[in-house]
């Protein structure tokens, strides 16, 4: 079976998030790059269906040369081959045009990615490339079961899970869920070791529209002082919540 | 050229989120003189949209529509698109709704952006404010081209009335059947009779300050009274205490009710990524320092198991009276 998982690199969950060049451009500086979260669940299912069923496991990146060390992780981790395409990925139209036309050059049985990046949280791209390339997409993926050529997927819906069968090939936006948390895979040393050895492919962008800009960010407005009120006083917290804030 | 909403049901009836949407459609209306409708799939009351400003409803009742497909449904609404001259969708943030959104936006080859917190600040050119690293920042962005799709955050815009005359239309889409063959349903897991976390105006949650699963008891009894749904964080899905499908944050659900009421949570930077958009948020903990308190409105310093069951009591009495 030959997998590929589409990835995402975006700062880590602590970083404190800044902006540049008055406010139009994110402050890179001091940031650590890792594995999109979500993507990290999609990972660890390739690497386990990979090991149960044999096959190969590609990764393909979108993005700049300074992510390579991210992806360099994901090799160590058990993937087989990286291909990253050498461009900013500007928006998620453009992103979405890079990884289809990828997507058509070869064949894959399995494509995986996350729900969405963390850090523009568009959770539009996956489902993007599936209308591309006219494969097959299931969107918040928290099971995935292979057998033959055959695939067992659940999703989760308002307030709960649909489970669907459908044939191979197929394209999955995983989430948590996907694997469990103590299962997720971290590179040992002799990935590291071995990962350095395993092919990283350039490839040059495709012609794209972008269909969106950024002109600005701000932060989000600070919260004024929290309300405290004694834990003997309760009657006070409940007319606070019916008469000032209206909530009950 | 039109505005049209995908508005979405529960149980049968028009949703909170679709009212949401046809107040923001009939605002947008107002700024460019576009009007503005709406393509429900066999809602029971679309009627409902026209006291948000919508002028009329092409409600789709085959029902080979009964069966969810992405695929099938987004071609179906932009059919609806096409056959009302629509230039502007606005979809809301449900799973079908993200699901079967970008198959609309790849055919539109439209500028689509999700998260949107407001209004546009301009519409020539289109600029919206919207969440962007989960939530620890707003970005304006631009959407270029003459098909939009914005994706509007829960709870964002609000309800506002606006009754007008308005007209349902039936409509029938000509759909592909074998789009609907893409994917046999196995199974659907439904929790029934629980408000959803999507749905909630509020959310009772609960963390690992609650020691353990066999504590839940008046967390549930809380969200009871109040009429709202359980969450939990991170820590207490991945130790089994509760199920996955209650986990908020950043990388739980994101969740944005009118009250939000964390108990024995400490407010990682993770977790306030998730909730950080509700409109108030009521903070319960044994220790002053918790970093929750910063981004509270309220908040009680004190033991979950004694603050707790006594609010319970409190609350009870206030619903009796009111
Ligand atoms: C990549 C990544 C993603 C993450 N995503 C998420 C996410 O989506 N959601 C999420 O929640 N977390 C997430 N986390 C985890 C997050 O960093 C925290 O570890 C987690 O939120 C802590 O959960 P907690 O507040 O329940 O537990 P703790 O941090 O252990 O806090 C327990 C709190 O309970 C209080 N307490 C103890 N006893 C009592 C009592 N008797 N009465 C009242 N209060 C009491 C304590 O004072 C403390 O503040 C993520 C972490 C990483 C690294």
């Amino acid at each position: 079976m030959k997998i590929l998982l589409m990835l995402s690199v975006v700062p880590d969950t602590t970083s404190k998030i800044n902006f540049t060049d008055n406010d139009t451009r994110f402050d890179s500086t001091g940031i650590q790059w890792v594995i999109n979260p979500h993507d990290e669940f999609s990972l660890t299912r390739a690497m386990q269906l990979k090991e149960k069923h044999g096959g190969e496991l590609h990764v393909v990146h979108v993005g700049p040369s300074i992510n390579e060390p991210v992806i360099r992780k994901t090799l160590a981790i058990g993937a087989d081959k990286a291909f990253r395409i050498d461009t900013v990925p500007a928006d998620s139209y453009y992103t979405a045009v890079q990884l289809a036309e990828f997507l058509k050059a070869k064949h894959y049985d399995l494509i995986l990615s996350g729900r969405e990046s963390i850090d523009y949280n568009g959770g539009m791209v996956p489902g993007l490339v599936a209308a591309m390339t006219g494969i097959k997409f299931v969107n918040a993926v928290i099971g995935l079961e292979i057998e033959g050529d055959q695939a067992t997927v659940a999703r989760e819906i308002e307030g709960g899970k649909e489970t669907l069968q459908t044939s191979l090939p197929v394209i999955l936006a995983g989430q948590k869920g996907l694997v469990k948390e103590e299962e997720l895979r971290i590179p040992n040393m002799r990935g590291i070791m071995m990962a350095r050895r395993k092919p990283l492919e350039v490839l040059q962008p495709a012609e794209a529209p972008v269909k969106t800009q950024y002109l600005k960010f701000e932060k989000p407005p600070q919260k004024s002082a929290v309300k405290l009120v004694d834990k003997d006083h309760l009657d006070e917290l409940i007319d606070l919540l019916h008469n000032e804030a209206k909530v009950i | 050229m039109a505005i049209l909403i995908y508005a979405e049901q529960t149980n049968g009836k028009i949703n909170k989120t679709a009212k949401e949407l046809a107040s923001y459609a009939a605002e947008l209306s107002r700024k460019t003189g576009m009007p503005a409708y709406a393509v429900s799939f066999g809602a029971e009351d679309p009627e409902t949209l026209f006291q948000y400003g919508i002028s009329k409803v092409l409600n789709i009742t085959n029902d080979a529509f009964k069966t969810f497909s992405a695929r099938a449904y987004s071609e179906a609404i932009a059919q609806a698109a096409e056959e009302t001259g629509a230039r502007i969708l606005l979809v809301g943030e449900s799973a079908d709704a993200k699901y079967l959104t970008p198959f609309i936006a790849a055919q539109w080859q439209a500028a689509y952006v999700t998260g949107v917190i407001s209004e546009p600040l301009t519409t020539e050119p289109f600029v919206v404010k919207r969440k962007a690293f989960s939530n620890k920042a707003i970005a304006h962005v631009q959407l270029n081209g003459n098909k939009k799709i914005l994706g509007i955050a829960k709870n964002s815009y609000g309800l506002k009335e606006n009754p007008s005359d308005g007209t349902v239309k039936s409509f029938e889409p000509q759909v592909d059947s074998t789009l609907f063959d893409e994917f046999k349903v196995l199974s659907v897991e439904k929790a029934t009779g629980k408000v959803s976390l999507s749905d909630a105006e509020i959310i009772v949650s609960g963390g690992r300050g609650l020691k353990g699963p066999e504590n839940w008891g008046m967390i549930e009894e809380l969200a009871e009274i109040l009429g709202a749904a359980t969450a939990c964080s991170k820590p207490v899905a991945d130790m089994g205490w509760r199920s996955h499908t209650e986990h908020v944050g950043q990388t739980g659900k994101q969740v944005a009710p009118n009250l939000y009421i964390a108990i024995g949570i400490s407010g990682a930077i993770q977790h306030l990524a998730g909730v950080n958009s509700s409109k108030n948020i009521l903070v319960i903990n044994i220790d002053p320092e918790a970093p929750f308190f910063k981004a509270a409105d309220y908040g009680v310093v004190g033991d979950a198991f004694e603050v707790v069951p006594r609010l319970i009591e409190k609350l009870k009495a206030f619903k009796a009276e009111h």
